[in-house]
């Protein structure tokens, strides 16, 4: 019975991944790694979280012959982002050029954090008097023994 | 008494933060709810651009080939239709009306599509396109920034991209969009 189920599980992500992947012949090793190393940068258009080599969608699809074409024809990396760019806008990169317009994008995060440092900074510094308050002096701490010995010797 | 100001203030910082932020969301998503604003929307690169060429063989007549240059000296609209694509069916009474009542020229781009279903769409709906390019593997549509159906553009009688629509034309949109392009010259 598991048997069986381990074969319709294999079947069936065999035949995703047939789906998402077709087999494209290069020339050589280079124009093999442009190839993949675009693919992996593009973004789907249609399915924003993924990139054109992992997206199933058919624009991505065709999106790669479009980079296989171009590939195959000895246009470099830089040619075919730019390409895909001035069709569909920095957007179509998952890593977006360095410029004026993206700064936000690249220093958000880095932006926040340090709003946040600031912030558990600021807090701590705020719970430390308080703490000081709490804790007892040499003096009070013989105040309080003194008292438990009288009332002991009650 | 002068201390409770400040610390009342303090005490409703976050209760306004939180204020600022639910309102932020409620305008955005009313702005999504009216159309006006789509997160997976991809602003065009093509605007005041020249239109990109495209030569393709026509949906009804595959010997004739249908070319964006032989379009210059005219105001038109590409509209990207397919089958597969509901919003088109929805869509096509509306470029009929314009095609056929205020005399719009629009060319179609099929794409990705078989001959024989979008001959029978057109059968069924009407054709309002003058001439429809047969776009199975995308080229067109790349070279377009097309990502998805329906898009219409509209491009001026100098060849330069002046509009593009995402979605479904209707009167409301081509009154907002598109009809300033063509008063006085067709209507």
């Amino acid at each position: 019975m598991i048997r069986y189920l381990y074969v319709i599980l294999l079947a069936i992500s065999l035949s995703v991944s047939a789906n998402s992947i077709e087999i494209y012949t290069f020339d050589n090793k280079q124009q093999e790694k442009v190839y993949h190393s675009l693919t992996q940068d593009l973004r789907c258009l249609v399915c924003q979280n993924q990139n054109i080599a992992e997206s199933n969608a058919e624009l991505a699809k065709d999106m790669r012959r479009k980079t296989y074409e171009m590939v195959k024809q000895d246009k470099s990396e830089k040619e075919i982002s730019a390409f895909m760019v001035t069709r569909y806008g920095d957007f179509v990169l998952y890593r977006p050029p360095f410029e004026p317009m993206t700064w936000l994008l690249w220093f958000g995060p880095l932006i926040i954090f340090i709003v946040g440092i600031l912030f558990v900074v600021r807090f701590m510094k705020s719970q430390k008097p308080d703490a000081q308050v709490d804790s007892l002096s040499e003096e009070e701490i013989e105040r309080i023994k003194n008292l438990h010995a009288e009332q002991d010797k009650k | 008494m002068s201390e409770t100001k400040p610390s009342m203030l303090r005490r409703f910082t976050p209760f306004i933060i939180f204020l600022i932020m639910a309102s932020l969301l409620l305008y955005m998503m009313t702005l999504m709810n009216r159309g006006d604003y789509n997160p997976r929307d991809i602003p065009t690169e093509l605007i005041a651009k020249p239109a990109p060429e495209f030569t393709l063989p026509d949906l009804i007549n595959p010997e004739v080939m249908v070319s964006s240059s032989a379009m210059k000296g005219k105001t038109w609209l590409l509209n990207v239709w397919a089958t597969w694509c509901r919003e088109c069916w929805r869509e096509h009474e509306y470029l009929v009306t314009l095609a056929e009542q205020k005399n719009i020229t629009i060319i179609g781009l099929n794409w990705r599509d078989e001959r024989t279903d979008a001959r029978n769409m057109l059968r069924q709906l009407g054709n309002p396109f003058s001439q429809i390019a047969f776009d199975p593997n995308s080229e067109a549509v790349i070279d377009w920034g097309v990502y998805g159906a329906p898009e219409t553009f509209l491009i001026d009688s100098e060849g330069i991209v002046r509009v593009k629509h995402k979605g479904a034309l209707n009167e409301a949109v081509w009154q907002e969009k598109f009809a300033r392009y063509f008063t006085g010259v067709t209507q």
